[in-house]
């Protein structure tokens, strides 16, 4: 789960890791109230799970209320790669003198926390220079380390040692809420020298979430994700018109970069977990008609354990039952592959024996009907 | 290190050569049941289960014990498969390695990061191996299965396939049977962030396999795991043909593709660093399943193909 920047800072905030003053709203009613409560000037921030806000227009400087009145919707209708805005945060502008780079993640191939840190933060891990890169192991990261780092990106005095506090504070959250991920970028160091968390980015691993009941309350699944994740299956929605079925994650990746490579346009990544029955599949075809944007399924199931004459089912039925009125492109392998495309003969679904068959059928199809 | 083989099936010439005893952890479970019966009719020695409270009772003609101390005690078996729910995986798998098992395969999905580092950490203090979590398991073709796996996709020969990914392994498995190229041994190390067994590990516990013409790692996003093998495999001159395949070019920054450790932070887990890494160590990267077949030909050359 990717807590939104304020969600994030919440959490910072309980660990005493200094922020911003900033309110949170969904409307601009209440935007008014925290506006007139904080002050102008200040900065709308919208808060989405995406990076590279700035640059796309979804963080704006506001001075006055007739600025506000035209920002504040503008914002709150923003879309950054693909992501919309959840709710606008409010916050006082600071003092900014430097920026600097902070994060805390799971290492997966050392199996330990690792650091990075820089003196030159406020741009995306991916550009960040001169990076500071230190392993820790599981546990909180002890003094001598957080001065060690603090020191080798040129901080001293008041600012070290304030350093040293929000290292040894972000590592706590990391280890005490099992966050994969814990950044703080940027950190900024203000004109007087102390330091500030300007932005916070914590990503904490689902799978441990029946241990952390008081994280829930930042939980905010979509109504269709939420249906996905009750069958047990993995929904990704994305920007095209096909939506992409399978059984297993790498399958479905797979068929994901194939569809890609045809110039196909992914829908959603819907992974139905390893096994495939004729209800999983009829679940699966029902989230997809949820979506308006779909103009064809693509669909790749490896059988083994499962006959295919059990999927073929689920499809006559959801047309029958009128779930789905666009084509299906399917591929399933496994036992009585003959007997299922004599049961879908004549339906809207088409059976191909390979997944490159499927593809190319249903890129040329549903680019025929726009 | 201990090879992977022999802990499978032992060596010639011993009473249980390729009869080595498995422990069915989670065995009255419909899952866990059905997959004990799916193993036992592929050869594979189950000889013990458990499931507290269902002690004294069989099922599949296989008896069922309260405790893994009792199961191990009264069975001697070194392996066992975990078929419990996430949330128990970490109690019912220190059990089994405090009882004395040696070769534990996980196959739980959603066990959390923290849990399966505590594992890992533990049997490596106990020199044991963890396969998983979220692994399909083991299967050597012909001989014995220890997971979740079809029989179908799997013909037995000289290829080793090790695979991130469940479906996946089948998929790959499938085509390399197609072509002639049956495998000796199929494994998933999980699509988990963290794995019991990881890749590079993987690889070792097998790469000097006499029965091995090549090897076939099927990758994907997320993680550092390919881009640490194909170092490995520069680093260690290994020089039986290696393949790969990676799937997940096509995901988006930050969206968990469906495994837990299928994410991509900035250009950390990109398939773009693990196919430059593995280009590095003159590994050729499929760009579909369907396609390994054939760069593994090239490879190997046709007279070596059995």
């Amino acid at each position: 789960m990717r807590l939104l920047e304020y969600q994030a800072k919440s959490l910072f905030s309980d660990y005493t890791i200094p922020i911003p003053k900033g309110y949170t709203s969904i409307d601009i009613e209440q935007g008014r109230k925290d506006a007139s409560a904080l002050g102008y000037p200040f900065v709308i921030k919208a808060q989405m799970a995406v990076g590279g806000r700035g640059k796309a227009g979804a963080i704006q400087k506001c001075h006055n209320a007739d600025e506000f009145q035209l920002k504040y919707p503008e914002i709150m209708q923003k879309v950054v790669k693909g992501e919309k805005t959840q709710a606008i945060l409010l916050e006082k502008m600071a003092d900014i003198k430097k920026e600097l780079y902070l994060s805390l993640f799971l290492n997966r191939g050392k199996r330990c926390y690792t650091i990075i840190s820089s003196s030159e933060g406020g741009v995306e891990i991916e550009s960040v220079k001169n990076q500071v890169i230190r392993e820790v192991g599981l546990g909180d990261v002890d003094t001598k380390t957080a001065e060690e780092v603090g020191k080798e990106i040129g901080l001293k005095d008041k600012t070290l040692s304030q350093f040293v506090e929000i290292l040894q504070k972000l590592s706590k959250i990391t280890v005490e809420k099992e966050a994969e991920l814990a950044e703080i970028n940027p950190l900024a160091v203000l004109k007087d020298d102390s330091l500030l968390a300007l932005d916070g980015k914590v990503i904490i691993d689902d799978n441990a979430m029946f241990r952390h009941d008081e994280l829930r309350k930042f939980q905010e699944v979509s109504e269709l994700e939420e249906r996905a994740e009750k069958s047990g299956f993995s929904l990704v929605e994305l920007d095209g018109n096909m939506a992409v079925v399978g059984n297993g994650a790498g399958l479905v990746m797979s068929t994901l970069d194939m569809l890609s490579d045809h110039g196909g346009k992914p829908a959603c990544f819907l992974d139905v977990g390893g096994g495939a029955t004729t209800d999983t599949v009829y679940e699966a075809l029902t989230l997809i008609s949820k979506m308006k944007k779909v103009k064809g399924i693509l669909v790749n199931l490896y059988g083994g354990i499962v006959k295919t004459t059990t999927v073929a089912t689920a499809f006559i039925k959801a047309y029958e039952n009128k779930v789905i009125d666009v084509p299906v492109f399917a591929r399933m392998s496994g036992a009585e592959a003959d007997r299922s495309k004599e049961m879908l003969k004549g339906s809207r679904t088409k059976m191909f024996d390979t997944i490159e068959e499927a593809i190319n059928n249903a890129v040329i199809e549903v680019n025929k009907n726009g | 290190m201990v090879d992977l083989f022999e802990l499978l099936v032992g060596k010639e010439g011993e009473k249980d050569y390729q009869k080595k005893p498995v422990i069915v952890q989670g065995i009255t479970g419909k899952f866990g049941s059905f997959h004990t019966q799916q193993m036992l009719a592929y050869g594979t020695n189950i000889v013990a289960g458990v499931t507290p409270g269902k002690g004294g009772q069989k099922i599949e003609g296989v008896p069922i014990y309260e405790t893994m101390k009792d199961a191990v005690n009264s069975s001697g078996a070194k392996i066992s498969i975990v078929f419990v729910p996430a949330k128990f995986f970490l109690s019912a798998a220190v059990e089994a390695l405090e009882a004395g098992i040696k070769l534990l395969i996980a196959i739980p999905e959603h066990v959390p990061v923290k849990d399966a580092l505590t594992i890992a950490d533990m049997a490596k203090k106990k020199d044991a191996i963890i396969i998983g979590p979220n692994t399909p398991g083991i299967i050597i073709p012909g001989i014995m299965k220890i997971g979740i796996m079809p029989a179908s996709p799997f013909k037995p020969g000289r290829i080793a396939v090790i695979s991130r990914s469940g479906t996946l392994m089948y998929e790959v498995s499938h085509n390399l049977s197609l072509a002639n190229f049956g495998q000796s041994i199929c494994l998933g190390i999980g699509g988990d962030p963290i794995n019991g067994t990881p890749l590079i590990e993987a690889f070792d516990r097998i790469r000097d396999g006499t029965n091995i013409d090549g090897v076939v790692v099927v990758g994907e996003i997320g993680g550092d795991a390919e881009e640490m093998l194909a170092q490995h495999i520069i680093d260690t001159k290994f020089d039986k043909p290696v393949v790969a395949y990676i799937a997940g070019r096509a995901a988006p920054k930050e969206k968990r593709m469906g495994h837990a450790g299928a994410i991509i932070y900035g250009n950390y887990g990109s398939s773009e660093s693990k196919v430059s890494m593995y280009t590095k160590a003159n590994v050729p990267v499929a760009k579909r399943p369907a396609e390994i077949p054939m760069l593994l030909a090239g490879k190997i050359g046709k007279g070596r193909i059995k």
